[in-house]
């Protein structure tokens, strides 16, 4: 089934024009008991015949052992961004990135791309100071439509500091990982496992909260 | 499965620190945008600074009240005033948080959070409002969760459970008929009558998981790790009792963002900036715009149409007062 209509195509294309470098999509899939695994996979190879600069990889997670766990993929469905030498900079989504979220995976497809502008000299020299590894992860649910900006914001983090690993988690896909984290409203951002604010907040408070780690 | 596509092209002009504007406007959403509009076709050198563009409108599920346009969604809505003020190339600096303003040699400065500065002749402040508190114990405590402000963010969370929803304008009612659809049981539940629109009112009857308690106090949040009901007071009998409940969307109106400028312009006690017909306060070339003043009644309509009146007295006030003199350059040596 394809979910994006002839309008879209064309507005998604023409966007896609500003892409500087290719960007491979790499889905993790497994067999069995994944819902929503197979559409994931299908509106990521559609976004691929989008751009020539945009390349699908499908990966099952059993045979694929080493893949998943090269780019800390636990779990089905999940979509990592590789940059143009097939390098994860940290820039994921678990669970299928549609409903609004989709607008988080074609901003992080042009950062990957290297497209978007680049974080103000201010952020640059207090991500500079983050050299110890942090894990960002931002739950959201589809319908939210403020949810992408707090996704965007850990994701362009996580492009400038090698360091810095985030991740887009569907609440109702990983409802069990939700609960985990006692997520009942979006977006949530938990930073390794500890430090966590509701809300899109500010680059700055997210580097606040980042720097507590360090 | 759907899509919420929503890609606008970023604006290839940017906000430079370098430039004294004539005019800045401070908040993208339907007041500034339209501000914007305005200002620029009379031939003004203005730019928007915003946390998020767009505004609450962005929130908004569906708007079937703003001319022109019978239903549709808010994000539709607003991308295409995005789209209209892009199309003029107004700088648009997006995510920056305005933190305080100050006065310097007959300018404005505008402090964002992140230490950066601009300069500008005059000032538009219409950055809106935010979801009001209901101020009770226990609110803060299970805020996120169990107590939510966005009803079609946090929705799904409640799917198969129980949600009370506290108020009853307009916001609160559409949320009691969408969290219906999902929700087991809806308690409606506000401390006076219905402020909402009745074409809202009349389609709550037609859910049966609908439950409407008016003249109804809430006083207290009370739950374990999450929310599990809510203490209120029957204002008709005087009945004190526990409603118990999963959930709690708060939407009993709207707070003023105008912590960045109290210091600096006059507020009133609900925070509003105060104005005149024009959108002055009562610091020369200082307008505000928008949910953030005064101005009765907070609608799309009524800030986007605030938004334009303000741009235009701008206009005048800088037709009829002289630019400062360049503040001359100290050659060090
Ligand atoms: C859930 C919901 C449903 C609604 N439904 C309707 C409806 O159906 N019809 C209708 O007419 N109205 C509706 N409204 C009301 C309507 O959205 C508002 O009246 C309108 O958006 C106000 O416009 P504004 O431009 O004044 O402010 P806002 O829309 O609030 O925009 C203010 C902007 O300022 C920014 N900002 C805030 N603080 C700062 C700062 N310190 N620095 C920089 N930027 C800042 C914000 O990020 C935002 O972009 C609804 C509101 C909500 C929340």
């Amino acid at each position: 089934m394809a979910l994006l209509n002839d309008e879209m195509r064309e507005q998604l294309s023409g966007f896609f024009n500003g892409m500087k470098k290719d960007v491979t999509l790499a889905v993790f899939t497994t067999k069995e008991g994944c819902e929503s695994c197979k559409d994931t996979e299908d509106f990521m190879e559609e976004m691929a015949s989008l751009s020539d600069k945009i390349h699908f990889a499908a990966y099952d997670i059993d045979t694929h052992k080493d893949k998943a766990e090269a780019y800390g993929v636990t779990l089905t469905p999940s979509v990592v961004l590789l940059n143009s030498e097939q390098k994860h900079q940290g820039v994921k989504f678990n669970g299928i990135p549609a409903g609004h979220e989709v607008n988080s995976l074609i901003k992080g497809i042009m950062a990957v791309a290297g497209s978007l502008d680049t974080l103000p000299e201010s952020q640059q020299q207090r991500l500079k100071k983050v050299t110890k590894p942090v894990n960002i992860k931002v739950f959201v649910t589809l319908s939210c439509p403020h949810c992408p900006g707090a996704v965007e914001k850990a994701h362009q983090l996580a492009l400038e500091n090698e360091h810095i690993d985030a991740e887009m988690i569907e609440a109702q896909t990983f409802s069990a990982v939700a609960e985990k984290f006692n997520v009942s409203s979006v977006p949530k951002v938990v930073i390794n496992e500890k430090f966590e604010f509701v809300g899109n907040q500010t680059i700055d408070d997210f580097l606040s909260e980042i720097e507590k780690t360090q | 499965m759907e899509l919420n596509l929503n890609v606008t092209e970023e604006t290839k002009v940017q906000l430079k620190k370098e430039v004294v504007y004539d005019s800045l406007i401070i908040g993208g959403g339907p007041a500034g945008l339209n501000a914007a509009l305005y200002a620029k076709r009379k031939g003004l050198n203005v730019g928007i600074i915003t946390e998020r563009l767009g505004g609450q409108v962005m929130d908004t599920s569906v708007v079937e009240n703003y001319l022109g346009y019978e239903s549709l969604t808010g994000e539709e809505l607003v991308n295409k005033f995005i789209k209209h003020v892009q199309k003029l190339e107004v700088p648009i600096l997006k995510e920056a948080a305005v933190e305080k303003l100050s006065k310097k040699d007959g300018l404005h400065e505008v402090h964002l959070k992140n230490g950066d500065v601009y300069q500008t002749r005059t000032l538009v402040l219409a950055t809106g409002s935010k979801p009001r508190k209901l101020g009770i114990p226990g609110e803060k405590e299970f805020s996120g969760k169990g107590v939510a402000y966005c009803a079609i963010c946090d929705g799904p969370f409640f799917e198969g459970l129980d949600v009370v929803i506290a108020g009853g304008g307009n916001t609160a009612v559409e949320s009691a008929l969408d969290m219906a659809k999902i929700a087991a049981r809806v308690d409606l539940v506000h401390r006076s009558e219905f402020r909402a629109d009745q074409v809202l009112v009349d389609q709550l009857k037609k859910y049966d998981n609908i439950h409407i308690h008016l003249q109804t106090q809430m006083e207290e949040i009370i739950g374990e790790a999450m929310v599990t009901g809510i203490n209120v007071l029957d204002k008709k009998t005087g009945d004190r009792r526990i409603m118990n409940t999963n959930g709690i969307f708060v939407e009993i109106g709207y707070l003023p963002n105008s912590d960045a400028f109290k210091d600096y312009v006059k507020v009133n006690d609900h925070k509003e900036i105060i104005v005149d017909a024009y959108g002055r306060t009562n610091v020369d070339g200082v307008f505000a715009a928008g949910d953030i003043t005064t101005i009765p009644y907070k609608q799309i309509i009524t800030s986007a149409g605030d938004g334009a009146k303000v741009a235009l007295a701008v206009n005048d006030y800088l037709n009829t007062h002289a630019a400062v003199e360049a503040p001359q350059e100290v050659v060090a040596k």
